[in-house]
């Protein structure tokens, strides 16, 4: 007897066992089921939830190989010993830090999710496959396992099951554990020393030979809220040699990833060119308002508003956010005329609180954030649009 | 005032095992079934009983709310058996054929002559009214509202649907008149579909309004054609009739008899050389497929396989069917069918679904639903197979929480079940599309009617 008809066994002698959606999740990740259709047509097409799911994590996969070795990288080059990027050395460094927040982020998220599907008796669904992968990416290297594991039973729970589960949710789920992660320990999250391992004080003392003064880990944004000079080229930015989130540095990959969503139809196109649209504008409008000369080099904004518009696609975990988070189809705007007024909405209020709110100098999370709320209110109005027009059709036929 | 339909959103589900232009008569059916849940929201009221002599055309049921709608015998024979199920139900009506038919008179009739009350009357008592439909709520046609627009659909572009050109051939005089006592009901237009290529026996029908309809499917729904054409508004009614059902109206007002036979399709992977067959209303699967069915587990349909409903080699061929579709079930499991790349199936997306680089390519579809139910995530994909201007998900949701108010201004009014069967098939969450609206036009049929 082999595995399928084993496991066909099994299912089908504890049909009435409490238990049975934990089974079926691991069930059906090895299996599609035998269901056949039993209401409406008796075809359907190939792809299901899981797959759909599983294309954006193949995305996100080479952004988490980059950040190993950037990760690496950029911790030797804080304590001053330069390696290669693509060295063993910084690779080991990245696998040793990240792969311990890529299995507390599933282990802890799959298990809230299959206590629910239990207590609640649904099947587990694919939701935080995304989800489990999305969160080491967008925390710092350094963050301590127990703060990212009640940051993500925060996040599941309060910003998912509680409403139902996923595709019922209003805040990303993601970015409802990174937020959750930044207003409750702030100082792991923001700072000029979060961002590298081995940068925080607070971790010096477990690596050997660190030396405390040397070490400097601001990211881009951080740099430019305080006025600084800038230390990394443009190129650097893009191709994602700066620190940052573990995910979010390499511009040129969340293009590529960007692109392949596009093309497999899973991700939003019309999200991710508006919003950067709406982040262009908003950055053309910053740039005028120093050139007209309304804004002096006195001003705590100027640093950030002088940035040439089109850098704030690159700096920051801007091309991350939009890629990933903004396009997340349960809390976007659901109509599509509806996507290209979130999408721009989130572009142009990124930038604004990138500029602005130097404390909080990443401004997608909380633009994101803010447009989910945001999202069902601009679907009602352009829901209200058609059946505006189906009363006018009414009304010049009564007339 | 013609006018040409052309629709962009869509899909062509091409599906192998498509009909040879051939046909042959099926070996003759011992055993006809009429199914009351045919005609949804009707409750039957039984004319006759068991061991009663019927004759073509004579009522074996009536419509318990109005009993001027009655509901005809399609052979002349015996009533052998009631079958039915909970709460006494009538689920099937069983007659069993004479060698020799015979057709009850109801004379011959020149609709030209004839004004719109007596067109009326005759197609009631003779048992044809139940061949219109009406929109709103996709239920037989209400006789006492009047449409304000007829629509007929000779272009079938549903996967391996018979083609209306091929089975109508030589129908020209029946369909006439038909189309003439049906310009009598309506104060507006009798809109007819015809495919844009092709020789449609239909385009040179007077008293109708002839429409050249190109694109994929769902352009021949008869839905899209009204959506294009005249869209219902709240409290319009229009009526749906299909062009084999008209040779019926055209023969019994020809000829004075109810002649229930027609040519249907017998499509699909599963059969042998695939062909049109002459056969009866209610004739049994079995007079139909036997002897052309690969082996092994399969699925008979009545009807196509986006709306047609599954029967056994006992059923019998569905009141307003003119196709047989055989495909394989999909009861088996498939490792990492999930991830794998896929080839042999059909997809909108290309998310390692490779269905995009062969758009020509026919498939050979199973009844798997790959993948497993899902609350609603993916946004954005109904859309490009839904030529309405509707929204598509806001309307399903509604209906699933029931809210009247929202399901009439979102446009329920205008649709039926089967304009989502492109939606169900390409649903990522696996959600029976159908039937939500079905259960949403019902709740409105009664909160509102």
């Amino acid at each position: 007897m082999g595995l399928k008809e084993k496991l066909h066994n099994i299912k089908e002698q504890n049909k009435d066992k409490k238990w049975l959606p934990a089974f079926s999740a691991i069930h059906t990740f090895l299996y599609t089921p035998n269901e056949t259709t039993h209401s409406g047509g008796h075809v359907r097409a190939a792809d299901d939830l899981k797959r759909t799911m599983n294309m954006v994590v193949l995305a996100l996969v080479p952004c988490l190989i980059f950040g190993m070795f950037n990760t690496g990288y950029q911790h030797y080059a804080a304590i001053g010993e330069a390696v290669d990027f693509l060295s063993w050395d910084a690779f080991l460094i990245g696998l040793i830090k990240i792969l311990p927040l890529v299995i507390v982020s599933y282990v802890v998220g799959l298990g809230v999710e299959f206590i629910f599907a239990i207590i609640k008796g649904h099947e587990v669904e694919e939701g935080y496959l995304v989800t489990g992968m999305l969160v080491p990416l967008i925390v710092p290297v350094d963050i301590p396992l127990w703060m990212l594991s009640v940051a993500v039973i925060f996040g599941v729970v309060i910003g998912k099951e509680v409403f139902g589960g996923t595709g019922m949710n209003i805040l990303n789920p993601a970015l409802t554990i990174r937020a959750f992660l930044f207003f409750a320990y702030p100082t792991w999250m923001s700072g000029d020393k979060v961002w590298v391992h081995g940068a925080d004080p607070r971790v010096q003392n477990l690596i050997e030979g660190a030396k405390p003064d040397a070490i400097s880990g601001e990211t881009v944004l951080g740099a430019l809220a305080q006025g600084k000079e800038l230390a990394y080229s443009v190129s650097d930015m893009f191709f994602g040699f700066i620190p940052g989130s573990v995910g979010e540095t390499s511009t040129l990959l969340i293009l590529l990833a960007g692109l392949f969503l596009i093309f497999t139809k899973i991700g939003s196109w019309r999200i991710m060119l508006s919003a950067v649209i709406g982040a262009l504008v908003m950055g053309l409008i910053f740039n005028s308002v120093v050139s007209t000369g309304w804004i002096t080099e006195s001003s705590k904004f100027y640093t950030l508003m002088s940035t040439e518009f089109w850098h704030h696609l690159i700096i920051g975990g801007f091309a991350f956010g939009v890629v990933f988070m903004a396009t997340d189809p349960v809390t976007a705007s659901q109509t599509n005329k509806g996507k290209w007024i979130y999408g721009f909405l989130i572009g142009f209020i990124s930038i604004m609180i990138r500029v602005f709110n130097p404390a909080y100098p990443e401004g997608v999370m909380l633009a994101i954030l803010l447009m989910n709320v945001f999202a069902p209110t601009i679907d009602h109005y352009v829901v209200q649009g058609n059946v505006k027009k189906r009363m006018k059709r009414l009304k010049a036929k009564v007339a | 005032m013609s006018k040409d339909i052309h629709i962009k959103k869509g899909l062509d589900i091409k599906l192998k095992g498509k009909a040879e232009k051939a046909t042959k008569a099926a070996s003759s059916s011992s055993v006809y079934a009429i199914k009351p849940e045919d005609f949804h929201s009707i409750i039957p009221k039984l004319a006759v009983k068991v061991g009663a002599k019927v004759k073509a055309g004579e009522a074996i049921f009536y419509n318990k709310a109005n009993a001027d709608m009655k509901f005809p015998a399609p052979v002349s024979g015996e009533l052998v058996d009631i079958i039915r199920g909970e709460k006494r139900k009538i689920l099937e009506l069983k007659i069993s054929a004479d060698s020799t038919q015979e057709f009850i008179d109801f004379g011959i009739k020149n609709p030209k002559e004839m004004n719109g009350e007596e067109i009326k009357a005759h197609l009631l008592a003779s048992g044809c009214w139940p061949f219109i439909k009406q929109r709103p709520y996709d239920i037989i046609a209400d006789a006492a509202k009047a449409p304000k627009a007829i629509f007929v659909s000779a272009y079938a572009s549903a996967p391996l649907a018979a083609n209306y050109n091929y089975v109508l051939d030589g129908k020209e005089k029946e369909l006439q008149a038909a189309i003439t006592a049906l310009s009598k009901l309506t104060s507006g237009t009798v809109h007819v579909s015809v495919g844009k290529k092709g020789k449609s026996p239909l385009e040179g029908l007077n008293n109708c309004t002839i429409h050249n309809v190109s694109g994929p499917h769902p352009v021949g729904n008869v839905g899209t054609q009204i959506a294009k054409i005249n869209p219902v508004n709240k409290g319009e009614v229009v009526w749906t009739i299909t062009p084999q059902d008209l040779v019926i109206i055209g023969e019994l007002l020809l000829t004075g008899k109810f002649n229930s036979e027609r040519i249907i399709a017998l499509a699909g992977s599963s059969v042998k050389n695939p062909q049109y067959l002459t056969t009866k209303i209610g004739a049994s699967i079995d007079s139909i497929t036997k002897g052309k069915l690969e082996n092994g587990s399969i699925r008979i349909i009545s009807g196509n396989v986006l709306t047609g409903k599954a029967q056994s080699l006992k059923g019998a061929l569905s009141y307003y069917d003119n196709m047989v579709t055989v495909i394989p079930e999909g009861d088996d499991y498939e490792l990492f069918g999930w991830t794998a790349p896929v080839f042999k199936k059909i997809s909108t997306t290309r998310a390692l679904t490779f269905s995009w680089l062969s758009p020509n390519k026919k498939y050979d579809l199973n009844t798997n639903t790959n993948g497993e139910h899902r609350a609603f995530v993916v946004t954005g994909q109904y859309e490009e197979v839904f030529p309405l201007d509707i929204f598509p998900m806001q309307i399903l949701k509604a209906c699933m929480y029931k809210d009247l108010d929202e399901m009439e201004s979102l446009g329920m009014y205008e649709v039926a079940p089967e304009d989502f069967a492109l939606t169900e098939f390409v649903c990522i969450s696996k959600q029976p599309h159908q039937e939500i609206i079905r259960k949403g036009l019902d709740v409105m049929l009664k909160e509102i009617g």
